[in-house]
């Protein structure tokens, strides 16, 4: 079975959730170019778009309607290449309308799993819940006739896990998208002991014409993105309880959010990062790698309340914010939740005295959508960040503690075998999570600080 | 061309603002002003001037591509939305793609010369920010031949045609001269932009102007030969003049210092379905020109500024030749030379033309008439150049398509 045969008949399982969506679109988008392709008139592609949910398989055809036509502008040169001999499709509209057409009729939703058993190829992308992934994916290996081979979105539960439980004999590998997969350069390549190594070079090669940066991380639970965002978080959580004493809790989740946006130039601080994946979603990827890696201190009980409290983040089925730690209006942050009073406090009580006791920022500084497009970035965080060391103020401190701290969690990474280099680990950063610059770094190694 | 049979002036020019990137007040997602609002800004601003829709005989709109940018046919009818007073006038519709303006203005100049009025209204309108700039591509190439040409042609059509013609000049002339003199007359243009306070430029705060519009171009994302500041921009913009004879002069109670005289004017079309002979030549438009100054019966070097029509870069330079202003070749060098800068011996675009400016496509021949009006009677503000009483003549040329639909005028301040 080649490339293209392999991609001929594709389940994407959780369809319609936020990555499953993105999935549908990319796998989606490569097949109907394969399809256009001199050769491959003999092959029929269709795509399973399989959820529990009809009622959000309806909104994923108008996404991927949107999707495909904001895609299929921007290769607009291209599709007059791959329409050539259509005598009927002359302008850029009608070509583009086309391939909408041909992208849509390659994806079947469906609520049944038995859709899959004739796959080639299955992309697993529901809920971070071992145990119906392992239901699904060995209901499917047992019934597929089609020889298939599965990729796995998760974020944190181990392949060979899932491999030995789901009886998939090397037959997975996992390939974890960031959210969201259309945009976010980078995919997680995880291969198992067990993996066939026909399926990883399959792998790497829709990576590469999905014009993805591939970034191979060990099996470890968590693996690279997960391993280091969960443990900033928790670090930040921390920081918060720390704070609390002298600030109460709201005032100190404010400025850990702000130090870590606009005094670490991150596009978002860290608590609407939280919100932005989801409370549930973190609490169910730290479940997963506290039962497996040692030390057990990966939890978070302000974490936990909050979701007692029916406080949770993530999006709504139109892709805007909900309130989490913090409180969004139009997408931006404009509270924080107090737990004793289960209400928000917005900025505009909170932020005059919490910005005077973190004090200034740099007069260097720049926000960090300016920095991600300086042609000369590496010089001016190197300035920056020497200022930053420079000052004596609380916002700078924390600044320092929670940018050394990141280093440290990113070279762990590196010393627990989780990452095989360095490099890894700042790209997984830089392209999964946009930062602005990797965590390993030597931007906090001057001046002393307690 | 004949000689006029009696004197025709142009009066009372209007533009409204050209709107697009580079404005500040433009949002695409906000909603903007539409054709109507155009038409009556630009209508109004010259009825002001002449007292009234009571003083005028007949209407013309000069427009491209409304139909598809708006879905509005029938324009001649949006000409009295513009004046009770038009109600019940003969009007018409012109078109010529982005030379429908130089049309409506030979149009309008045909009724005064006929004697079948007096006093004609021309209005040029194009608001095409209604799509984006790839369905715009579309639209804009139905000023090329679509059964013969739009299958093979270019995602970008007519970017791509003009890519083609500077490769041709490239090759046969050299690249980095003439790559030199594209960013030097970008330069220029922009320059004359922030002068301007309708033009699309006019907020422009970019230092190294000549050093950006050397940005190597790149074929993957774009065409093959230019960049994007080789190219107009997208614009929405509406400008209106007034065609009269001395009799209507009078009726409008325009003083002549007020007024510019066509001295000569000059109209070519080519075969749509024929591509160019010689793809470093704008053939068409030397003709056109000819014929305008023949019709005027001065020589070249008594011009004192140029409207030409420099929807790219490429085709600024091309013109230049064909006006006869540079050899063939030398064109690249006439810019580089800042001859055409507004400090130059022959200033040219002087409110920055369609680069600066901005390219109304349907509009931008009246938007070029009233640019040259305001400039020979004084009116410029603070992009006046200085007229020598040696070189008071003006010309404008406006093209429509690649080079196929011409016109082109000679003016001067009446007297």
């Amino acid at each position: 079975m080649n490339y293209a045969e392999r991609l001929e008949n594709v389940t994407v399982l959780g369809a319609a959730g936020k990555m499953g969506r993105g999935i549908v679109l990319l796998a989606a988008m490569e097949m109907a170019d394969l399809s256009l392709e001199p050769g491959h008139e003999s092959l029929t592609f269709s795509l399973q778009a399989v959820d529990i949910s009809q009622k959000a398989l309806s909104g994923l055809l108008t996404y991927l309607r949107s999707q495909v036509q904001r895609a299929a502008e921007q290769k607009a040169a291209w599709l007059r290449k791959a329409y050539e001999k259509r005598e009927d499709l002359i302008e850029n509209r009608d070509m583009i309308n086309q391939y909408i057409e041909d992208v849509l009729a390659i994806v079947r939703p469906a609520t049944e799993i038995e859709t899959s058993y004739r796959s080639t190829l299955v992309f697993e992308a529901i809920h971070e819940n071992l145990d119906l992934k392992v239901n699904l994916l060995s209901r499917i290996i047992s019934h597929n006739v089609r020889d298939a081979w599965f990729f796995s979105n998760t974020s944190s539960i181990p392949i060979s896990e899932l491999n030995g439980k789901a009886n998939l004999d090397g037959r997975l590998i996992g390939f974890h998208f960031y959210n969201p997969p259309a945009v976010q350069k980078l995919v997680e390549l995880i291969s198992a002991e067990s993996t066939l190594p026909e399926l990883a070079d399959f792998a790497r090669q829709f990576a590469k014409k999905l014009r993805k940066t591939v970034v191979p991380s060990h099996d470890v639970a968590g693996f690279i993105g997960n391993g280091h965002f969960m443990r900033d978080a928790l670090y930040a959580v921390a920081e918060v309880e720390r704070l609390t004493k002298d600030f109460g809790l709201v005032d100190a989740i404010y400025m850990v959010n702000k130090v870590s946006q606009d005094f670490l130039i991150r596009p978002m601080g860290i608590f609407q990062l939280i919100d932005y994946v989801g409370l549930d979603v973190c609490q169910c990827i730290l479940g997963v790698m506290n039962e497996r890696l040692p030390g057990g201190r990966l939890r978070s009980s302000l974490l936990d309340k909050l979701i007692s409290l029916g406080i949770a983040g993530g999006q709504y089925a139109d892709g805007s914010q909900k309130d989490g730690f913090l409180k969004y209006e139009k997408g931006r942050p404009n509270g924080v939740f107090d737990p004793e009073k289960q209400a928000y406090s917005s900025f505009s009580e909170v932020a005059g005295r919490a910005d005077k006791a973190l004090g200034s920022l740099p007069g260097q500084a720049k926000p960090w959508k300016t920095v991600i497009q300086l042609p000369d970035r590496a010089n001016f965080l190197q300035g920056y960040f020497r200022e930053l060391g420079a000052m004596k103020t609380l916002g700078a401190d924390l600044a320092i503690r929670y940018g050394r701290k990141s280093k440290e969690i990113g070279l762990g990474l590196v010393n627990e075998k989780v990452a095989e280099r360095e490099e890894d680990v700042n790209t997984v950063l830089l392209t999964g999570f946009y930062h602005a610059y990797g965590p390993i770094n030597n931007y906090f190694n001057g001046g002393v600080r307690s | 061309m004949k000689k006029n049979r009696r004197k025709v002036f142009m009066t009372a020019g209007y533009n409204t603002v050209s709107l697009g990137t580079g404005r500040k007040e433009f949002n695409p997602k906000k909603l903007r002003p539409g054709l109507e609002e155009y038409i009556r800004e630009a209508g109004q601003g010259t009825l002001q001037q002449i007292g009234g829709g009571e003083n005028v005989d007949e209407g013309v709109i000069s427009n491209f591509m409304a139909a598809r940018f708006n879905k509005q046919g029938n324009l001649a009818a949006l000409i009295p939305y513009v004046d009770d007073n038009l109600k019940w006038k003969p009007c018409c519709r012109v078109e010529g793609a982005c030379g429908s303006g130089g049309l409506g203005l030979s149009v309008g100049m045909k009724s005064v010369l006929a004697e079948t009025a007096d006093v004609v209204l021309v209005i040029g309108v194009e608001v095409q920010n209604t799509v984006k700039a790839i369905y715009g591509a579309d639209i804009l190439a139905g000023a090329g031949w679509f059964r013969g040409e739009r299958k093979k042609g270019h995602v970008y059509f007519f970017p791509a045609a003009f890519s083609d013609r500077a490769g041709a000049y490239f090759e046969k002339y050299g690249r980095e001269k003439t790559r030199r003199a594209f960013a030097r007359w970008y330069r220029n243009a922009i320059e004359n932009a922030r002068l301007c306070e309708t033009a699309q430029e006019f907020h422009n705060t970019v230092e190294n102007l000549e050093a950006l519009a050397l940005t190597e171009p790149n074929p993957r994302t774009f065409v093959d030969h230019l960049n994007v500041f080789d190219c107009s921009k997208v614009s929405d913009a509406g400008s209106a003049i007034a065609i009269v004879s001395e009799k209507g002069l009078k009726r409008i109670g325009v003083p002549k210092s007020e007024a510019v005289e066509v001295v000569g004017w000059g109209q070519a079309e080519a075969d749509l379905t024929i591509p160019p002979e010689d793809p470093t030549q704008l053939e068409t438009t030397a003709r056109a020109v000819k014929k305008a100054l023949e019709c005027a019966g001065i020589p070249l070097q008594e011009l004192g500024t140029v409207e030409c029509h420099d929807c790219f870069t490429i085709s600024g330079l091309l013109s230049i030749e064909a006006i006869g202003l540079a050899g063939k070749g030398e064109g690249a060098d006439f810019i580089s030379a800042g001859k055409t800068s507004r400090q130059g011996f022959l200033p040219m675009n002087t409110s920055g033309g369609l680069i600066g400016w901005g390219h109304p496509t349907g509009g931008t021949g009246v938007r070029q008439a009233v640019t040259i009006w305001q400039q020979l009677t004084g009116k410029a503000g603070n992009w006046q150049i200085s007229i020598s009483p040696n070189r008071p003549y003006a010309l404008s040329v406006n093209m429509g398509g690649n080079d196929k639909t011409v016109t082109a005028i000679v003016y001067r301040r009446a007297e």
